[in-house]
């Protein structure tokens, strides 16, 4: 990378997250004037928009070629108080905790407390949905039963199309007054409401416009007052870039990036969506600005290498809003979920993968930052090329990007309802959610502790924890006369509290449509302006709501335990192993080496896969095809973020042998040293789910960086990855781990059985391996890194 | 045979071995275990995809495969009919009519070949070289598909005088016939410490890139296909 990168680089890794109050002031201010109460709620939330970019410090910082802020400077991070209005008691604990803080200084402290708070409180989201949810949800909330992504954050989770390359807004305000024009007011039942929202989105599209040119008079001023003959010319070619774009579509590879930016600070301002807003498929959207500016001669591949990079610390520079309590725990991280998209397919189903995608890949593997997160689209189309250059990056170990089977996704989004041109121009986004980008609200709506649910069978519907009876009697596992006794009552508590989930999630989306409409990321997501609805009322295309099952692992295991040692081969009696559960395996040494001697998922051992996949059914089920209040169903994925920790913190011993309070397995990966088989048995276990009926799972493996170290190495991890995708597996992610990760491992082996080295020629446990050995692997991994 | 430097010393007996263990004394560890040809049959079809997709298969390896020439060939049979690509990785110490039954099912024989001159190879391996030498011959003059192997022991087989005497003798069976060389290297060490031998490899290392380099030519020299490791 060039000086310029690195400095810029270097400063987005030097600054710090902040709170800053500039939103929230600015947002008080207009809803305090009395303006919004004059008209219509979408116009409102539309005006508030306006005049926040009109209000908000316009930010150009030193060496930059791609302009524009959230903040009124990098990481200094805005709140959201009508979604979420913090306590100063929430600041105290965001600028002093020891993961993930944001600093907050006595005057933010004061403004809060004197100037926000006040007005926000009993309005924000967050209050009002408390209150409007039942007393079932309450409790099974309290009891970390489910999350809720809405309780502090907008529904996001969707991703930018290659509709603004082609479109500027002003295009838009056109698009959306023949939307205007053609309702039809005397048979219209929704015409007002209509009317409204449209009116907002063109409100909307007006303000980003007004946006840009404020950074445009802002660079020709900075201009004006630099000696540098150099910085001087490029601050005026950004000027005139901020007076073309987003007004117009862009006209070239500058344009573009620069395009997108405003449009990301503009959904992320408006509201703080959860998975922030995604450029999606990068290396098809730019494609053409690409080739016409080398053809051109007007651009240069290392222009194109430099402007990408700046793009990427753009994002670096935006921490995820900050996020307090059960949110906190569940996605404890400063990445807000930003995940670009390199391969794939085109619509027509042929291999999308272009020289762009190999310069994206370059620039991944330079910039090594935190956000934004990427992931490469595997197609059985795809060269091996793509697949190898990724798993080059890989190896580095910084875990991106991510490998992702674009099959699997087309299939996915398919048997949902998409047409099969959507699908193809779709892809994956946040963690591994599978999306029509573009054209979908996939929104998630929170995580789902499937191995507290057998906690609470194996107690009659009572939960230890918190001292209530939380679910229904379903009966004293001790008279249980077989394992089905125990799996259909476990089944019946399951339904109970995902009908708990789905009751409240149908509230929560009312909320979100009548009080936060969403008009400027309407604008960006089909059919809004065509039906005159909002994103956030069913306005998009497809609308998908799902609900995330965490523990797979550990309930896979715990079941298999009791299944194989108290009613197969009796070797536990049921009223000991609730004793057991209950003293935490205090004094029960010996019987919870024998559960934990039972059948693990992750071996290819049909004993234990089998009921993974049982409990999979019995989840799908529970879950899929039930409608939500947009027109679109609930669906089920299978990832954690952070949420196997927090769930894990809630629930006692179990009867895998875990014990109270520690993490649950992550994704659909084995319980964490239960794999014992290697990576063949574990994909092979993995892919017994149905991945096609989910929109996403997650997989995780560890290596270390020899592993891949030569040609023979990466061809041998490329054929897994084949495997696993011609099985239908979604997504793969390998954890290259580093000399650290290993002296750690040689403390504490019991927490890394499943740490697989390469050793020499042939790969190992390494916690199998001699003392010696394993120094030796050190010794080695730390000179390669 | 009885090769010193063997990486594998839990196989060179036949059934299962119980050594004592020097870490943890009077502790007895039980290695190997009995299996039938269909519990092999069965684990190997769990991993059929992986095959399938990287066009590999099954390797028959020791201790000596051809020791257990009934078992043998039963799951070279039962892999056959399932399409299953298979290697016996042999020493080339067994029965002739051993490999005449297996040469008829086997797709690829790796085959050992350490010390071409007799008496070094009584010295150091326990055993002549005549009936090794003699097996290659008729493998290759059957036009059975080999790999020669020579494990590169310093001192012993990575001697120049070694490489050139296994390079002609392979020139003289007129038939192409790929090398590996592989480099020594120290993975056996801990078996060593736990089967209580006399650990005579702890004082060598493997070979430098440029004297691999230097022995690779001996048989380039010589038309003969070789490559490094394998």
């Amino acid at each position: 990378m060039n000086d310029r990168i690195k400095r810029l680089r270097q400063a987005s890794l030097d600054a710090r997250p902040v709170i800053s109050l500039e939103r929230a002031q600015i947002l008080t201010e207009f809803y305090q004037s009395g303006q919004a109460a004059k008209v219509a709620v979408p116009v409102a939330r539309a005006r508030a928009f306006a005049y926040l970019l009109d209000h908000k410090k316009v930010f150009i910082g030193e060496d930059e070629l791609i302009v524009g802020e959230r903040g009124p400077a990098p990481k200094a991070t805005p709140t959201y108080p009508e979604i979420c209005t913090h306590s100063t008691d929430d600041f105290e604990i965001l600028s002093t905790r020891e993961k993930i803080p944001f600093a907050a200084g006595d005057e933010v402290k004061r403004l809060q407390q004197e100037e926000i708070t006040p007005f926000w409180r009993d309005r924000s989201l967050r209050d009002r949905l408390f209150k409007e949810v039942d007393q079932d949800w309450r409790q099974a909330y309290a009891a970390g039963i489910f999350t809720e992504f809405m309780e502090q954050r907008a529904p996001g989770h969707t991703v930018n199309d290659d509709k603004i390359y082609r479109f500027g807004m002003a295009d838009f305000r056109r698009q959306i007054a023949a939307s205007i024009n053609g309702l039809d007011q005397m048979i219209d039942q929704d015409f007002l409401a209509k009317r409204d929202q449209l009116t907002a989105m063109d409100i909307a599209a007006g303000a980003l416009i007004s946006f840009a040119e404020r950074h445009a008079d802002e660079a020709r001023r900075v201009a004006d007052e630099t000696t540098d003959e150099h910085r001087q010319q490029e601050l005026r070619k950004i000027a005139r870039i901020c007076d073309s774009v987003p007004a117009n579509a862009p006209a070239n590879f500058h344009e573009a990036l620069q395009y997108y930016w405003f449009v990301h600070l503009g959904v992320i301002t408006e509201l703080n969506t959860w998975d922030s807003f995604n450029p999606g498929r990068l290396d098809q959207h730019l494609l053409p600005f690409y080739r016409q500016g080398l053809e051109s001669g007007e651009l240069t591949e290392e222009q194109a290498r430099e402007l990408l990079q700046a793009f990427w610390i753009k994002f670096n520079n935006q921490p995820a809003p900050p996020k307090v309590g059960v949110t906190a725990q569940e996605s404890n991280t400063y990445t807000d979920f930003c995940l670009i998209n390199v391969g794939g397919v085109d619509e027509n189903g042929q291999d999308a993968a272009n020289e762009l995608s190999y310069l994206i890949l370059d620039v991944i593997e330079e910039m090594r930052l935190l956000q934004p997160s990427s992931m490469v689209q595997v197609s059985k189309k795809s060269p091996d090329r793509l697949l190898k250059r990724a798993l080059k990056i890989i190896k580095t170990g910084y875990g991106q990007p991510s490998l992702f089977n674009t099959d699997a996704i087309v299939a996915e989004l398919v048997r949902q309802g998409k047409s099969l041109a959507d699908a193809r121009c779709g892809g994956a986004s946040g963690c591994v959610e599978a999306g029509a980008f573009g054209k979908e609200a996939y929104i998630l709506t929170g995580y789902f502790n499937l191995t507290k649910i057998l906690e609470l069978t194996l107690n009659n519907g009572y939960d230890p924890r918190s001292g209530q009876q939380l679910g229904p009697e379903t009966g004293d596992p001790q008279i249980f006369s077989d394992f089905d006794d125990l799996y259909r009552a476990w089944e019946v508590q399951l339904n109970h509290f995902i009908d708990i989930k789905i009751r409240g999630n149908r509230i929560i989306e009312q909320l979100w449509a009548r009080y936060l409409p969403a008009p400027f990321m309407s604008i960006l997501i089909d059919d809004c302006i065509a039906t005159g609805r909002d994103y956030n009322a069913g306005g998009a295309r497809y609308n998908s709501a799902y609900i995330q099952g965490v523990g797979l692992g550990t309930l896979t295991d715990s079941l298999a335990a009791i299944k194989y040692q108290v009613y197969d081969k009796q070797t536990i009696a049921m009223s000991d192993l609730l004793a057991a559960l209950q003293a935490n395996f205090t004094e029960y040494d010996v019987l919870r080496e024998t559960l934990r001697a039972a059948p693990h998922y992750g071996n290819d051992d049909d004993y234990a896969d089998s009921i993974t996949k049982r409990v999979f059914e019995s989840f799908y089920s529970a879950v899929d095809g039930r409608p939500n209040t947009k027109g679109g169903y609930f669906r089920i994925n299978l990832l954690p973020t952070t949420s196997h920790v927090y769930f894990g913190s809630v629930i006692g011993a179990t009867s895998d042998g875990r014990r109270a309070g520690k993490p649950l397995s992550e994704g659909i990966s084995p319980v964490q040293g239960n794999d014992r088989k290697g990576p063949t048995a574990v994909i092979k276990s993995a892919a017994k789910i149905d991945h096609l009926r989910t929109g996403g799972t997650l997989l995780n493996q560890k290596f270390t960086p020899q592993l891949m170290a030569d040609e023979a190495g990466l061809v041998k991890v490329s054929q897994l990855v084949r495997s696993y995708f011609s099985l239908d597996g979604h997504h793969i992610q390998f954890n290259v781990v580093t000399a650290k990760t290993l002296r750690e491992a040689q403390s504490n082996p019991e927490e890394f059985k499943d740490l697989i080295v390469r050793v020499a020629g042939y790969s190992d446990y390494f916690v199998d391996l001699s003392e010696e050995l394993q120094n030796e692997i050190i010794r080695r991994t730390e000179h390669s890194e | 045979m009885n090769c010193w430097w063997c990486h594998n010393p839990e196989s060179r007996k036949s059934g299962i071995e119980r050594p004592s263990h020097s870490q943890y004394p009077g502790k007895d560890e039980l290695i190997g275990r009995e299996v039938s040809v269909n519990e092999v049959m069965t684990e190997l079809q769990k991993d059929r995809i992986f095959y399938d997709q990287s066009g590999g298969g099954v390797t028959f390896s020791g201790g000596e495969p051809l020791l257990q020439p009934e078992f043998l060939s039963a799951l070279l049979n039962a892999c056959h009919e399932a399409g299953l690509h298979t290697v016996v990785d042999t020493s080339g110490l067994a029965d002739r009519s051993d490999f005449k039954r297996v040469a008829e099912i086997v797709d690829l024989f790796l085959y050992d070949l350490k010390l071409a001159d007799d008496e070094l190879h009584r010295e150091n391996v326990g055993a002549s070289n005549q009936l090794i030498l003699d097996n290659l011959r008729y493998l290759v003059q059957n036009n059975k598909k080999v790999r020669v192997r020579v494990p590169l022991i310093p001192t012993i087989t990575d001697t120049e005088q070694n490489l050139v005497t296994v390079a002609d003798f392979i020139k003289s069976l007129d038939k192409q016939i790929p090398v590996d060389l592989l480099p020594f290297n120290l993975l056996a060490r801990d078996k060593f410490q736990r089967f209580n031998l006399n650990n005579r490899l702890k004082s060598m290392a493997t070979q430098a890139s440029t004297k691999l380099e230097q022995m690779s030519q001996i048989f380039t020299e010589r038309g003969i296909a070789v490559s490094i490791g394998g």
